[in-house]
């Protein structure tokens, strides 16, 4: 329970946070900081129990099938990150409260802080190992949201972008890196893993898992080489600074591999890779961190060097190198987030943090001085600070003899020229800032801030003196519950004092102080001349490489597969996809034995003849679509006439009233889109056809015509004479009535077994129906089509020929009597459409059938009185009718909730009505209303969406009535 | 009868393919139609052929006796489903039509 606490409430927070308005600067303060404490809170009073190496775990069952589970686990390991996360948060938030300018939108800031704390802690308290990649990605998102925040600086958006995509490739190969450890393991569980160390180290697909592992770690923990992203995240508010780069988000990286240290490390290439990677770090950032100008740049590549010096101890591979590890862990993020506030503070005082225009600061602001150099000298290793034991730590591990001369020199040596170049860049900030001559660059006079802003660093500060010098007490059970948790009953022993008397880390580390003071002042004159960036090596690594990297992925090479592999043509493409699909659907057969012997057995003439019609249309209509569009359509109408015949024919009564309604609403459809296509004339174009290109396409086109017709042919009859398989369908047949309450089993599959199927597919008719609409409301005819039709222009003439006010009248006279019976069959059709929908359940019907009946009653209105004559009498409101049905039927679905049954559970039994006898009404039926409904709605609005547009484009705008209710559309767009 | 169902799926499918790959917008939409009756058959099929068993069970619910209801589900969803795509075309191609002046599946002619 404490757990899921611990996690959930800085989301809970950040939700709330993200919901105030954007000057609630305090209350969000207030908010964060109460999240933070609570949570710092509940991570102190859960140490009773891990304080014996013991787990304590949570589990919540999510997919046990697949092993993803929700895990929460704490143990020492992680309840000291959890107390840093926690605990420096809320420093952070104290800190930011007088940090952040009111003109900012605040209460964002501290919902995404709040939100990346959630997630750190959903990291470190993770018992999953997929789990701790989502949170691991979560972390990502959220520090690309924290570094971009001031996202009106260019600066800003760069770094977050490029911070994202390093660390965002990182998290991608640590899911395939776990995916291929719960392969190797069979288990996603931490705990599970944790025991099956040497099956993995022994499995073949332990180096490509390392890897992955490694990239992730690197990545995410600012490592060579891929170092680069981390000085360009200063661009960050400074308390983002702060909390990313000293006690979250960069140490997600050296967390992964402390986590994972039992089971992967000890291999050679584990050795190696680890190691030399942390040296070459540690050395490239140290080194950098010296020329820097930028306060928050030393810090930054002062981190870079210090999580190197992490990770060449993990890589190490012994355990009093672990403990040396996590121990500079907990050290490294006191020390560094307070030197990342005190450079926010003189930021926010002097205006500046360029160190070439800052100096003598310490008569202006005394107290903060002195804290930044206490932190410093912490950060250099000075004895009586917690950097220095840590650092010793380190010494020792390097000094052991090693039977490899390389790594016997390399470790020793590199160890002690990162720490001198530390002693440096350390004394380069304190120098450089607080002392010598008063500054003469700036616009104001910069004096001590808010003593809240310096409270968080005077804290930190403090516990930096503790554990230097009283470490037995101040860090010395915690320390050791997360060593046992990691090693357990291997764990190591060792001693926190700071006196061990004259040994040779004591030697590297007065090596190291007394060269790093010689070589500031060595380095003066250098560091006179005020150049930005560190000699030698500055064009080699850094972001370039990266933009460059960056561009030729994203543009030159897209641009590339573009040009090669892209077309902006339909045809080709659509030629390629039906060439796939042939030999897609032909692969299968090759080489398949067997035969397919044609027989005409059984076969009925009736049938036969039916088809003979059926196929003559469809070709003709693909020969006519070109020049004869109404032929064509009429000829397509034949073939879905052959089709319904067919349904019949084969006991779908259902199939064959649904495709002849729908048969009826498509052509009317199409006919009136037709007065909108260009004229075509078979004349016109016979140059065309003549041409070679042309004619290679057809015979293509017919090659594949023909290709994909009979082999979709033989495939149908190859089932076709084949018993089917019948297992789902005698479920559906034996349980339609017993459990659906109906005897049309088709209708019972729809509205009740697949009604949730059933419930997508009427949303998806309601967005087309919303589409259309909306596509209709902005239509402009093309220029030849805006003149009225040939035939309505001669006719017209003709009628003026006759006597003046005979406009219209031919088709009037001509329509008159189909009209009366067109509007005389309106009620009729209403209620064969009622029946139809009533009887579905247990007879052919239903709410489709019935919906789409309905909408012709309103479209045979059109017909008969013409559009107008509709509008003027008719108010459909369709999108109203699709909204009410969606709702229905969804309300429907949920009301099953209410009695404590699954989503869209159905209950049925019989009505006895006066005069319409016993009537079937289940819960499904009131389903099929809201399916009937939105079918109408849709129907209706499609038609007359188009329907409306013959009255916009055959008149001028300035001659048509103004019309306040006309549904598709308004005046003012038909021009 | 089978032989007569698969030739007809076969020519229903053939014309819709070659309409497809024309250039004009309206043989397209011709051409989806044509397809969609061909695949609709086609899916139709896949349960068995059956004379005068229409799945409406009265009584004895014995799966043998009627057609099979799944596929037949399948295909009325399946030409609703249809119905809504020839009508969103049909209206994409009349808003193209309009803003590109032609009827070219391409917008432009070539």
């Amino acid at each position: 329970m404490m757990l899921i606490a611990l996690i959930g409430l800085p989301f809970l927070g950040s939700v709330i946070a993200a919901l105030l308005p954007s000057g609630a600067r305090t209350g969000a303060a207030i908010l964060a900081g109460l999240v933070a404490l609570v949570c710092l809170a509940l991570a102190v009073f859960s140490y009773s129990g891990i304080a014996g190496g013991e787990v304590v775990r949570h589990d919540i069952a999510w997919l046990p099938d697949l092993g993803l589970n929700l895990v929460l686990r704490l143990n020492g390991l992680s309840w000291l990150f959890a107390i840093m996360i926690t605990g420096i948060g809320f420093l952070v938030v104290l800190y930011a409260r007088y940090y952040m300018s009111p003109k900012d939108p605040v209460p964002r800031f501290f919902s995404f802080l709040l939100a990346f704390m959630g997630a750190m802690l959903g990291i470190v308290l993770s018992g999953n190992l997929i789990q701790l990649v989502m949170f691991w990605e979560l972390t990502g998102i959220f520090s690309f949201l924290l570094i971009g925040y001031w996202h009106h600086n260019a600066g800003a958006r760069d770094g977050a972008r490029m911070a994202l995509i390093v660390t965002g490739t990182g998290g991608l190969a640590l899911l395939v890196a776990m995916l291929l450890i719960g392969h190797i393991v069979g288990s996603y569980d931490l705990d599970v893993v944790l025991a099956s160390g040497d099956t993995i180290r022994d499995h073949p697909f332990y180096l490509p898992t390392l890897l992955l592992v490694l990239l992730a770690a690197f990545t995410k923990s600012a490592q060579f080489p891929f170092q680069f992203w981390l000085p360009r995240a200063m661009a960050a508010p400074t308390p983002v600074s702060a909390y990313l780069h000293s006690a979250t988000m960069v140490k997600a990286g050296v967390f992964l591999l402390v986590l994972l240290w039992p089971v992967m490390a000890g291999t050679q290439a584990w050795q190696l890779i680890v190691t030399y990677t942390g040296l070459a770090t540690l050395l490239i950032g140290a080194y950098s961190a010296i020329f820097q100008q930028d306060l928050k740049g030393v810090l930054a590549y002062s981190t870079i060097s210090h999580l190197g010096l992490i990770t060449a101890l993990i890589g190490m591979s012994s355990p009093l190198a672990l403990v040396a590890a996590i121990f500079h862990i907990a050290n490294h993020a006191t020390f560094k987030a307070s030197l990342f506030m005190a450079a926010g503070i003189i930021d926010h005082e002097t205006g500046t943090r360029d160190i070439r225009r800052l100096s003598g600061l310490f008569r202006f602001m005394p107290f903060t001085a002195t804290l930044a150099m206490v932190a410093a000298a912490a950060m250099a290793g000075v004895p009586l600070l917690n950097g220095f034991l840590s650092k010793e730590m380190f010494f020792a591990e390097t000094a052991i003899k090693n039977t490899n001369p390389f790594v016997d020199v390399s470790l020793p040596f590199a160890a002690v020229l990162g720490s001198l170049f530390a002693v440096t860049y350390s004394l380069r900030f304190i120098h450089g800032v607080f002392f010598g001559p008063p500054p003469t660059e700036l616009d104001r006079v910069p004096h001590e801030p808010p003593a809240l802003m310096r409270r968080p660093i005077e804290i930190l500060v403090l516990i930096c003196l503790l554990v230097g010098i009283i470490p037995g007490v101040a860090i010395g059970p915690y320390l050791g519950a997360a060593v046992l948790s990691v090693l357990g009953p291997e764990a190591p022993y060792y001693s926190l004092a700071i006196w061990h008397g004259f040994t040779t880390p004591l030697l590297m580390s007065l090596v190291a102080l007394v060269g790093g003071v010689l070589l500031y002042f060595l380095l003066q004159k250098y560091l006179a001349r005020g150049i930005d960036g560190a000699p030698l090596i500055d064009d080699l690594i850094g972001p370039r490489t990266f933009e460059r990297l960056l561009i030729l992925l994203s543009v030159r090479w897209a641009k590339t597969l573009e040009r090669v592999f892209g077309t902006r043509r339909l045809q080709p493409q659509l030629a390629i996809l039906v060439g796939i699909a042939v030999v897609a659907g032909a692969a299968p057969f090759l080489g398949a034995s067997g035969r397919v012997s044609l027989s005409l057995e059984g076969a009925d003439l009736a049938l036969a003849l039916v088809w003979v019609i059926g196929t003559t249309c469809a070709i003709g209509a693909a020969i006519q679509a070109k020049y004869h569009r109404l032929a064509a359509l009429m000829l397509m109408s034949g073939a879905g006439l052959a089709t319904c015949i067919t349904f019949v024919w084969f006991s779908a009564p259902d199939l064959a009233l649904t495709q002849l309604l729908v048969e009826v609403v498509t052509t009317v459809l199409i006919l009136l889109g037709l007065r909108w296509l260009p004229k075509r004339r078979q004349d016109a174009n016979i140059d065309v056809a003549k041409s070679r290109g042309a004619r290679f396409r057809r015979a293509r086109d017919v090659a594949l015509a023909i290709m994909s017709g009979t082999g979709l042919a033989f495939m149908a009859y190859a089932v076709m004479t084949r018993d089917a398989p019948r297992s789902i369908a005698s479920f559906f047949v034996e349980n339609a009535y017993a459990l659906g309450g109906g005897h049309n089993v088709v209708n019972v599959i729809l509205v009740d077994f697949r009604g949730f199927d059933t419930l997508g597919e009427i949303t998806v008719l309601g967005i087309v129906a919303l589409t259309t609409f909306a596509l209709l409301r902005r239509f402009r005819p093309a220029a030849d089509s805006i003149e009225r039709p040939e035939q309505q222009v001669i006719q017209s003439g003709f009628e003026g020929q006759r006597s003046a006010d005979a406009e219209g009248t031919i088709l009037s006279d001509f329509l008159f009597v189909p009209s009366v019976i067109m509007r005389w069959l309106f009620p009729v059709i209403i209620v064969l459409a009622i029946y139809l929908f009533l009887r579905g359940h247990d007879q052919p019907g239903g709410g489709f059938i019935a919906g789409i009946t309905m909408s012709i009653a309103f479209v045979l209105q059109y017909l008969a009185g013409g559009t107008r004559w509709v509008e003027d009498r008719l108010r459909i409101l369709p999108t109203y009718w699709i909204g009410a049905g969606l709702l229905l039927a969804l309300l429907t679905g949920l009301g099953s909730w209410l009695f404590g049954y699954p989503f869209l559970t159905t209950s049925f039994r019989y009505l006895d009505l006066p005069l319409f006898g016993k009537i079937p009404m289940a819960t499904a039926l009131l389903f099929d209303l809201g399916v009937f409904i939105l079918v109408v709605g849709a129907t209706v609005l499609i038609l007359v969406a188009i329907a409306h547009q013959s009255i916009r484009g055959a008149k001028p705008a300035r001659l048509r009535p103004a019309r306040v209710d006309t549904p598709p559309a308004t005046n003012a767009e038909a021009e | 009868m089978e032989a007569i169902l698969a030739i007809s799926i076969g020519v229903l499918a053939g014309s819709g393919v070659w309409l497809l790959l024309r250039p004009r917008s309206f043989q397209v939409i011709i051409g989806l139609s044509l397809i969609s009756y061909a695949v609709n058959l086609f899916i139709f099929s896949m349960g068995g052929l059956k004379t005068d068993a229409a799945p409406i069970v009265d009584g004895i619910a014995d799966a043998s006796a009627y057609a099979d209801p799944v596929p037949q589900a399948l295909v009325l969803t399946a030409i609703v489903i249809g119905f809504a795509m020839t009508a969103l075309f049909l209206v994409v191609l009349l808003a193209a039509r309009g803003l590109t002046g032609t009827d070219h599946v391409d917008g432009q002619e070539r």
